[in-house]
């Protein structure tokens, strides 16, 4: 009994461990504090879902070897330039989900070209990716912090009114804001279940499930997981890299899509910075490490990573009415869990 | 026979060469690159030259500490170190608590000092034990050790002061009674603002005139003695010193003879000693064992280990000195800016210290003094000029802004994604 106890801590690890006694002693305190259930029950799944895909993005870079995506900011200006893209030229009819899918729609080139470009990067610097894409991620968003301004957008609702460039924030009531979270929602006691989204993230998970296990999934996974035995039984493990990092790319777009829906605002410049942090610290709470990960994970993870922000909220703003608790738990969290995979990788020496 | 042999001596000799002004142009093709940069900038920004060298000055003087913090961790083989910011965080402790305790001018700072250096020893080491278990990552887990720290930071500043650890002070604390306030004003209650810069100051290009021929003698006394000693002196480093010497002289002669306005800028001395006063830690500390050991562990790992060194208590000491320059650097810092944003300050101490000695062309494994100074000087150009320039250029101050933030993240990107394929293609050679 003891052995087998250990065991599960062992391979649950300890940091796991305490995230989810962690997330347990909210839920009571919450509900000692008298917290409204409904509301914080809805919110809990509002941000499940929003931030899911871009969690989801993470499987398959892990999967195929070049581990967590931290350069996902690339994704997410894709996204992003799909979405200002669609407001620009008013693509917001109702039949193209006003805005949703034709912002899906044009970000995918930009995914696909710009993943094949920086899969060839990681191609050369195998090794040291997760320290690279970090840098890239870096340098891609204060790069386009010049695009924003320089870029020839004149849509009224997303320039300065006065002078140059881009609005920081631009809101999407106009266009596609909350399609999918009031997609079919509807209330179980006071807790909104957002269907659209629930079923777009379950859907996209699904997809990605598919795809792993379709013949060109299968070779991904085996050049991520053993990449000189792959290349011994004749798949090209460069490709199947690059295969991988597009689609981490593509999901990290739409990823952004669905987040920007759910949040109702575009937020450019330096927003995007540290988009990969939460999303790479999700899948490794729900169990992932840098090499192996399922799309369970992806799953368990945001549910556990955003349960725990979501609830920690209200408790903490009950507690200490000033300064956000909640997000320097945020920081101790992400940083923490990013940490300990990474102390899992192993050595050179 | 003959013939042949001293044909293939003369082809490696050219191609030895031609290898050493390839090799001089790729190591310094970043640092010349922005040399060129800083110059445009410089003439499109259309500032008067007064400012920009007093500026360029003050924050010369501010930031070099911090950038040669990073170097013994480089010669060590644990790349740049984004650790940094851990050592700002216990310089920024210890500055709150002296400013608790109402200890103002050289005294306050001698306090800071003191007070920061076991806690910059403490979060070394545990900085170390980390890097130690994440080795080939250290970089990264730097990077992220600096994130998972500052929310450490601000749960005992914002949760645990007033709470459990008792702080009652009306300036420092805010009204609730918990927690540090957003900004602390450094001259207010025992004035802690240029504490070490206003020690002494000189005119600046009196200082230059006097330390360039006080350098010249020092070279030409240094030049006899190896000469005397029958030791090979490069002489095209000679020449370039002295040039570099006289070029000084010259400069600073005409400045204070022509009655410039830039004959008033001055210079903060005891600043500027103590990081003359590095450079040279830096550089004798090669010259013992440990510097010894430091270089062996940073060429090769496993040849170190098999050598008898202890690697995981040699990096771990090269983590500590470098934390515990990174609070006093960032001690000086804070003294010069004269306010401390609590929550702030510390953030982006790596990035741009990182940023800075990768223009001045040092690399993932090579990072010397001259490299470090000059990189301060390249990177402080770009951050006065460009959104001056960027306005004159472009209409718009932001862009030379951004410009300058794209620089910072960018020059480290595309340093460490270089480092990385280096790596890879000898890993392929094998």
């Amino acid at each position: 009994m003891g052995a087998t106890v250990k065991n599960f801590i062992k391979q649950l690890g300890l940091p796991r461990l305490i995230i989810l006694a962690l997330f347990i002693a909210l839920c009571i305190t919450a509900v000692v504090l008298k917290q409204d259930f409904g509301l914080i029950s809805s919110d809990v799944i509002r941000r499940f879902g929003m931030f899911g895909v871009l969690a989801l993005a993470m499987i398959p870079s892990i999967q195929c070897g070049t581990g967590p995506n931290f350069a996902l900011p690339i994704g997410v200006i894709c996204g992003l330039l799909g979405a200002l893209i669609t407001i620009e030229f008013g693509l917001t009819s109702p039949a193209l989900g006003r805005g949703f899918i034709s912002a899906v729609l044009i970000a995918l080139p930009f995914a696909v070209a710009s993943g094949l470009v920086y899969g060839m990067l990681l191609n050369r610097i195998k090794g040291s990716e997760m320290l690279v894409a970090t840098y890239t991620g870096f340098s891609i968003v204060s790069f386009m912090q010049i695009g924003w301004v320089t870029l020839p957008f004149n849509h009224p609702e997303m320039v300065w009114p006065i002078g140059k460039g881009l609005r920081v924030t631009i809101a999407l009531d106009s266009s596609y804001g909350g399609v999918l979270n009031n997609f079919m929602a509807f209330y179980i006691g006071g807790t909104k279940i957002p269907t659209g989204l629930l079923l777009f993230f379950f859907g996209s998970c699904f997809i990605v499930w598919l795809f792993s296990r379709s013949k060109a999934g299968i070779a991904l996974r085996a050049a991520g997981d053993n990449p000189r035995f792959a290349a011994a039984s004749g798949i090209d493990v460069d490709k199947n890299r690059i295969i991988g990092t597009v689609l981490s790319t593509v999901i990290g777009a739409i990823g952004i899509i669905v987040y920007s829906q759910s949040y109702g605002f575009l937020s450019l410049y330096l927003d995007p910075l540290y988009m990969a942090f939460p999303a790479v610290a999700a899948v490794l709470i729900g169990g992932a490490s840098t090499r192996k990960a399922r799309i369970s994970h992806a799953i368990i993870g945001v549910f556990l990573f955003q349960g725990i922000l979501t609830v920690a909220l209200p408790v903490a703003n009950q507690m200490f009415p000033e300064g956000n608790l909640s997000e320097v738990l945020r920081m101790i969290v992400q940083n923490g869990i990013i940490l300990y995979a990474l102390t899992k990788v192993g050595g050179e020496a | 026979m003959a013939e042949v042999s001293k044909v293939v001596v003369n082809k490696t000799d050219k191609s030895d060469s031609k290898n050493a002004i390839k090799r001089f142009l790729v190591d310094s093709s970043v640092p010349v690159l922005f040399v060129i940069v800083c110059l445009l900038g410089v003439y499109f920004s259309k500032l008067p030259m007064l400012y920009i060298v007093n500026e360029l000055m003050t924050r010369i003087t501010r930031n070099a500490f911090l950038v040669l913090a990073l170097i013994i961790p480089v010669i060590a083989g644990l790349g740049l170190n984004f650790g940094i910011v851990i050592g700002a965080m216990a310089g920024q402790f210890a500055i709150i608590a002296v400013k608790h305790w109402h200890i103002g001018g050289f005294a306050g700072f001698m306090a800071c000092i003191a007070l920061s250096t076991p806690m910059a020893i403490l979060f070394g080491i545990l900085t170390a034990k980390l890097l130690n278990r994440t080795k080939g990552q250290e970089m990264i887990s730097s990077m992220i050790a600096g994130f998972f720290a500052t929310g450490i930071y601000q749960f005992i500043l914002l949760f645990l002061v007033g709470t459990l650890i008792p702080m009652k002070d009306e300036v420092l604390v805010l009204t609730r009674g918990i927690g540090i306030t957003n900004t602390i004003d450094l001259s207010k209650g025992g004035n802690l603002t240029y504490s070490l810069d206003n020690l002494l100051k000189l005119p600046l290009f009196e200082v230059l005139a006097a330390a360039s021929v006080a350098a010249l003698i020092i070279i030409l006394i240094n030049f006899y003695m190896q000469r005397k000693n029958g030791r090979e002196y490069s002489h095209f480093k000679l020449a370039w010193r002295i040039l570099l010497c006289i070029g000084i002289f010259a400069t600073s002669f005409y400045i204070i003879s022509a009655k410039s306005p830039l004959r008033t800028v001055k210079l903060p001395i005891a600043t500027t000693v103590a990081i003359l006063a590095l450079c040279l830690f830096n550089s004798l500390i090669l010259k013992t064992k440990l510097g010894q050991d430091f270089r062996t562990i940073g060429q090769d790992l496993h040849i170190a280990k098999i050598s008898g060194i202890d690697v995981d208590r040699t990096r771990q000491i090269a983590v500590v000195i470098s934390t515990i320059l990174a609070a006093w650097g960032q001690i000086i810092f804070l003294q010069n800016i004269g306010t401390l944003s609590t929550y702030g300050s510390h953030v982006q101490v790596a990035t741009f210290a990182i940023a800075a000695i990768l223009l001045g062309g040092a690399s993932v494994t090579k990072a010397t003094n001259g490299q470090a100074i000059l990189g301060v000087i390249l990177f402080h150009t770009l951050f006065i000029v460009s959104p001056k320039a960027g306005n004159n250029l472009f209409g718009e101050a932001q862009i030379g802004e951004f410009f300058r933030a794209f620089v910072a993240y960018g020059v480290i990107g595309v340093a460490l994604g270089l480092h990385a394929w280096k790596k890879t293609v000898v890993i392929r050679k094998k």
